[in-house]
């Protein structure tokens, strides 16, 4: 791994998330954790989408209907009195697989203006499907009794969630820099910017761009059942098209298939909501501003302003690190 | 000539009212260098579409190496040995001349479900794919991104690509477009090279490099075969220099 000053921020960075519950602890302020914990989680999600966003060059705006769905599955198993982590985890990684591979078969189809359309149309679906179940709380959504237990690990406690999650976020970071550079990589980012000739070269760019947002999804899904422990409740605003537009903010703004784009992209966007917000509740009026300047000026997103000279514009194919 | 590699059986393909493709039957021999020409409009480019799986003739059939390949998908057509460049050069702008070879390679190098070790180390890929670049003289500049290439050097590559997927029937689609005269007169040199190496069916404007590489040529018009021949022959048709070449071009 090259040492580059983006590198090394990001490294910084991740070493003060990993002591941050001591300075939290320290400065008697239990709320750092919460937030960073969010963020982290977040951040998480993020990385599964920039798979196949930055990666893939699909604009999937459908992925917070995975997150809903890891969520979901904490707080059904919870309402029928299924206790344990095993289950959470199998049924949201098992829903969350088969149905991005049922979806993803379907608008991978498509692709442009039409993939981002259709994932849309996905995501509004099991929006009304969620308000739909009564049972679950409908419109209202519900509250989850207890969090996910896996052995000795009790994921309600907020030390357990923070650390679980820094260390799920460090192993999706892990995963994504090695799957970009592997062979299956190889043929995303290919398809990413010639589909055309990926296929006139002998690739079968369907299965492996589906392969891809199966990935996606299923990562995405994992930050759902964090989040649920987070928040321990569930709605269907967790499917919310603004949701899954938070997620894409968060990878845009950090850069567009850059490694750690999607980290940054969330630490910023949610200081900056957290801060804001402290002055003013019209916070989105000015958060606005601030991501259209970042789309001007930083076309490779926040981590492409760090870049050295000259590579900024490739910055979207190349991943660093 | 030698038993036939591709066959078109009167093949046909309309745009609307417009006839892109019209009852075409052409045979390209195995080994030989088939040229096709034709004016603007003759439907070159619609035949290599066709041929490359991208666009499907609404009658007719291909086929290829005793298979019929009609409707196969373009990205099967490679894993038989059919490959096609582009006229627009369409390689990875931002991957090196190695890693754009190295990708071709990959294509025929098995399925790419491998998610963990780096493609960019990879002997596997990497040596054929020097192989590759050493053919159309590139291997020099491997480690250049593509996008700073030269014009003639981007559609070196192009080659490279194409022939990394070790074809058998290489379609090339006017390689030379917006070549200069060293350059042209380069890529002439490697097309020569290649010939015997492997079958190739060349749609070229470059009339010169044409009647200079070509075993037989193939006049397009409206979508139609008015001659087929030897250089020497198609250079002596009537029907061609009224319908398409003009006298100057026939002083080659």
């Amino acid at each position: 791994m090259r040492l580059d000053l983006r590198t090394l921020l990001v490294l910084l960075l991740l070493a003060g998330l990993a002591m941050l519950p001591l300075a939290a602890a320290l400065a008697g302020e239990p709320y750092w954790m919460r937030f960073w914990a969010r963020v982290m989680i977040l951040a998480l999600a993020a990385v599964g989408l920039n798979l196949i966003l930055g990666f893939g060059g699909l604009v999937s705006f459908g992925h917070a209907m995975y997150v809903a769905i890891g969520a979901y599955a904490v707080g059904i198993l919870r309402f029928h009195g299924v206790e344990g982590g095993l289950p959470d985890l199998l049924l949201a990684l098992v829903a969350s697989g088969f149905l991005s591979l049922l979806i993803g078969a379907v608008c991978l189809r498509t692709s442009g203006i039409f993939f981002i359309m259709i994932t849309l149309a996905f995501a509004q679906m099991s929006y009304f499907f969620f308000v739909s179940l009564e049972n679950y709380g409908g419109d209202d959504g519900m509250r989850i009794a207890s969090g996910t237990r896996l052995g000795p690990l009790h994921l309600q406690d907020s030390l357990t969630l923070y650390y679980t999650s820094f260390l799920l976020l460090c192993a999706a970071l892990f995963l994504s820099w090695r799957l970009v550079r592997s062979r299956f990589g190889m043929v995303i980012r290919g398809a990413r910017s010639n589909q055309q000739r990926m296929a006139a070269l002998g690739f079968p760019t369907f299965r492996y761009r589906l392969t891809a947002y199966v990935i996606s999804a299923v990562i995405c899904a994992l930050a759902g059942v964090l989040l649920a422990n987070l928040t321990l409740y569930v709605s269907p605003a967790y499917t919310h098209w603004t949701r899954s537009g938070e997620l894409l903010v968060m990878v845009i703004l950090g850069g567009l298939g850059t490694l750690f784009g999607p980290l940054v992209g969330a630490v910023v966007l949610l200081l900056l909501e957290d801060v804001i917000a402290h002055f003013t509740q019209h916070w989105q009026l000015f958060l606005g501003p601030i991501l259209i300047l970042v789309v001007l000026f930083a076309r490779g997103g926040l981590l492409g302003l760090l870049a050295p000279r000259g590579k900024a514009a490739s910055s979207g194919g190349e991943p660093h690190g | 000539m030698a038993e036939a590699l591709l066959q078109t059986l009167s093949l046909v393909k309309r745009f609307g009212g417009l006839t892109a493709t019209d009852h075409l039957s052409l045979e390209i021999g195995r080994g030989e260098l088939h040229a096709v020409i034709g004016p603007n409009g003759a439907g070159k480019t619609t035949l290599i579409a066709q041929l490359a799986g991208e666009l499907r003739p609404d009658s007719g059939q291909i086929l290829f190496d005793g298979q019929e390949i009609t409707t196969l998908p373009v990205w099967r057509r490679p894993h038989l040995g059919l490959t096609r460049s582009y006229q627009i050069t369409s390689i990875f702008r931002d991957m090196t001349a190695l890693q754009n070879t190295a990708l071709a390679v990959q294509a025929h190098a098995g399925h790419s479900f491998r998610f963990w070790r780096p493609a960019a180390r990879d002997p596997e890929l990497l040596e054929p794919a020097r192989e590759a670049l050493r053919q159309v003289g590139l291997e020099e500049r491997a480690a250049v991104p593509a996008a700073a290439l030269a014009h003639g050097e981007q559609r070196q590559l192009e080659i490279a690509m194409a022939l990394a997927t070790k074809p058998k029937l290489l379609l090339l689609d006017e390689p030379m477009a917006g070549m200069g005269p060293e350059e042209s007169a380069r890529m002439v040199e490697l097309l020569l090279k290649l010939k015997g190496e492997l079958t190739i069916l060349l749609v070229e404007h470059d009339m010169d490099a044409v009647f200079a590489v070509a075993d037989r040529i193939s006049v397009l018009v409206y979508g139609r075969a008015i001659a087929t021949g030897s250089p020497e022959a198609i250079r002596g048709n009537e029907e061609v220099r009224r319908a398409y070449l003009g006298e100057d071009a026939l002083q080659v």
